[in-house]
C-alpha cells in the first residue's frame, strides 16, 4: 500500500470481507440460513454426548465442503477460531501432583471435555460459516430486520459496517504512516502513547464523521427509518432446506439423549 | 478473551442471554436515533482499534478497551460491544452464536461498571485526577472483564478451574497496558474534543 486508496474506491478485499462463491448455500435465502444457523448451533453447543458431537461435526464439514468457498480463508479462519481450542487441551487434560516431586497425570474427565468441546466448536464454526459466510454480512441484518429485532439494533448494525470498512482503511493509513516514519512497536511507553494517539484520533475523526453523516441525512429528510432496498424472495427450495434442516436438529437431540445413556 | 462456542452450560447460556438482552434494551431505550450514528461509529472505532496488537514480552495482546468504551458511551456500551461481537461471529466464526450473550455480558458490564466509578472523575477533575480515573477505569474493566470469563469457565465445571486462573493472570499484564492507554486516550480527548467525554449525551 504505497499510495493510500482513494475515499471513493470501494473496500479492499481483506479479513472484514465476507466469502465468496455460488454455490447452492449462496442460493439460499437469507432468513432461512440464519435461523438454521441458530437453531443448530444451539442443538450442537448443547449436545453432551460423542454420537452428537461426531454427527454434527461430519454434517457441518459437508456443508462446508459443498459450500465450495476459498479453502485458504477457511483454514485462516479455522486456526483462529481453534486458539481457544488449544488453550482448552493445555489446561483441561492434565492434573499436576505433588509426591516427591511433581507429578503429570491424565485427568479422564478433563480428557473428556477436552475432546468433547473440540469436536462441537469445529462444528459450530463448519455450520455458521457455511449459512452465514455464503452471503453479503448486511443481509444477516437485513434477515434480523424480518425477525423484528428491534429497529435501533438494525440501524446500529448497517451504520457500524457500512463505516467499519472507512474507518479500517483509515486505521490502515494511519498505521502506515508510523511504519514509514520508522515506528516499530515495542514493551515501552513510547508504542503505548503511539497507540494511544493512534486510536484517539480515530475517535474523534469517527465522532466528527458522525456528525456530518447525520446532519446530511436530516437533510435528506431520515425520520428513524431505513429503507430497505433490496427485498428477499422465499422459495421452496428455502421451505424444503428448513425442514430438513430441523430433521437434522431433531436427530442430533436424539442422538444427545440416547448418546448420554451409553456414554 | 472471548469463550468459544459448546464450552458453557445451558444455564450459563441463558443466564447470560437474559442479562445481555436486559443490557441491550436499556441501552437501546437511552440511545436516541440522533445519537445513533455516533454510537455507531465509535463501536467501529473499537472494532478496529481491537485489531491492533501491542506486544507483551515476547507475546502480543489486542486492544481491548472496554472501560474506554463505557467512558464514551455509559449504558450504549452494550448495543456497541454486542454489534462487534456479532459480527465477529459472523464474519470470523469467532466466539460463536450461542455464547454471545455471555460474551456481550463479560465485556460490556465491566464497561459499564467503569463509567459509572470513574467517568465524572476523568471529565471534571484537574489534570492529575483524569489521568488516574482513566487509568483505573481502563485496567478494571479489563480486571472484571477477566474475572467473569473465568468465573463463567469455573461455573461449567471443577475441571476449567485451571484454566479460569490462567486467564486472570495473563490478563494482568494487559490491565496495565489498557490502564496506561486509556488515561492517555482520556487526556487526548479532554484536550481535542471534551464533548465525547460527556458519557450520557454522545
Amino acid at each position: 500500500m504505497s499510495q493510500a486508496p482513494a475515499q471513493t474506491q470501494p473496500p479492499p478485499a481483506g479479513p472484514l470481507e465476507a466469502a465468496q462463491g455460488a454455490s447452492w448455500l449462496h442460493r439460499l435465502d437469507p432468513r432461512a440460513k440464519l435461523a438454521v444457523a441458530l437453531g443448530l448451533s444451539l442443538v450442537v453447543a448443547l449436545g453432551q454426548s460423542w454420537p452428537a458431537a461426531l454427527t454434527a461435526l461430519a454434517v457441518g464439514l459437508a456443508a462446508l465442503a459443498s459450500a465450495r468457498l476459498p479453502w485458504r480463508q477457511v483454514l485462516g479462519r479455522l486456526a483462529a477460531v481453534n486458539f481457544f481450542v488449544v488453550l482448552l487441551w493445555v489446561f483441561l487434560p492434565w492434573r499436576l501432583g505433588w509426591d516427591n516431586g511433581w507429578q503429570v497425570g491424565l485427568d479422564p474427565e478433563g480428557l473428556r471435555l477436552a475432546l468433547l468441546i473440540s469436536l462441537k466448536t469445529n462444528a459450530v464454526f463448519a455450520i455458521i460459516l457455511a449459512l452465514l459466510g455464503t452471503g453479503r454480512v448486511e443481509h444477516v441484518f437485513h434477515a434480523l430486520a424480518h425477525f423484528h429485532a428491534p429497529d435501533k439494533l438494525v440501524n446500529l448494525f448497517l451504520f457500524f459496517y457500512r463505516y467499519l470498512h472507512v474507518l479500517k482503511r483509515e486505521q490502515a493509513r494511519l498505521a502506515w504512516a508510523l511504519k514509514v516514519r520508522g515506528f516499530t512497536p515495542g514493551n515501552n511507553l513510547r508504542t503505548w502513547r503511539t497507540y494511544a494517539s493512534l486510536v484517539g484520533v480515530l475517535l474523534v475523526r469517527g465522532y466528527d464523521r458522525a456528525e456530518r453523516v447525520y446532519q446530511a441525512m436530516l437533510c435528506r429528510g431520515f425520520s428513524g427509518t431505513l429503507w430497505l432496498l433490496d427485498h428477499f424472495h422465499w422459495s421452496r427450495r428455502d421451505t424444503v432446506f428448513c425442514w430438513c434442516a430441523g430433521l437434522v436438529g431433531l436427530g442430533l437431540a436424539i442422538l444427545n439423549l440416547g448418546g448420554a445413556v451409553w456414554s | 478473551m472471548h469463550i468459544a462456542e459448546g464450552v458453557l452450560t445451558a444455564p450459563l447460556l441463558g443466564g447470560g442471554a437474559a442479562l445481555t438482552a436486559a443490557g441491550l434494551a436499556v441501552g437501546l431505550k437511552k440511545m436516541d436515533y440522533d445519537r445513533l450514528p455516533r454510537v455507531a461509529l465509535l463501536a467501529a472505532v473499537f472494532f478496529v482499534a481491537s485489531l491492533i496488537h501491542v506486544p507483551v514480552g515476547p507475546a502480543s495482546v489486542h486492544l481491548v478497551l472496554n472501560g474506554l468504551v463505557g467512558l464514551l458511551l455509559g449504558w450504549a456500551a452494550f448495543p456497541a460491544i454486542f454489534v462487534g461481537l456479532v459480527l465477529q461471529a459472523v464474519l470470523f466464526q469467532y466466539g460463536g452464536l450461542t455464547a454471545l450473550g455471555v460474551n456481550t455480558f463479560c465485556m460490556a458490564a465491566p464497561a459499564l461498571l467503569s463509567y459509572a466509578l470513574f467517568a465524572p472523575l476523568a471529565r471534571r477533575g484537574g489534570r492529575a485526577v483524569s489521568l488516574v480515573a482513566g487509568f483505573a477505569a481502563g485496567s478494571l474493566a479489563v480486571l472484571v472483564a477477566a474475572l467473569l470469563v473465568a468465573l463463567s469457565l469455573w461455573l461449567t465445571g471443577e475441571a476449567f478451574l485451571p484454566m479460569a486462573q490462567a486467564v486472570v493472570l495473563a490478563n494482568l499484564p494487559v490491565m496495565l497496558i489498557e490502564g496506561v492507554i486509556t488515561a492517555l486516550i482520556v487526556q487526548y480527548l479532554r484536550k481535542a474534543r471534551p464533548a465525547m467525554l460527556q458519557a450520557g449525551r454522545v
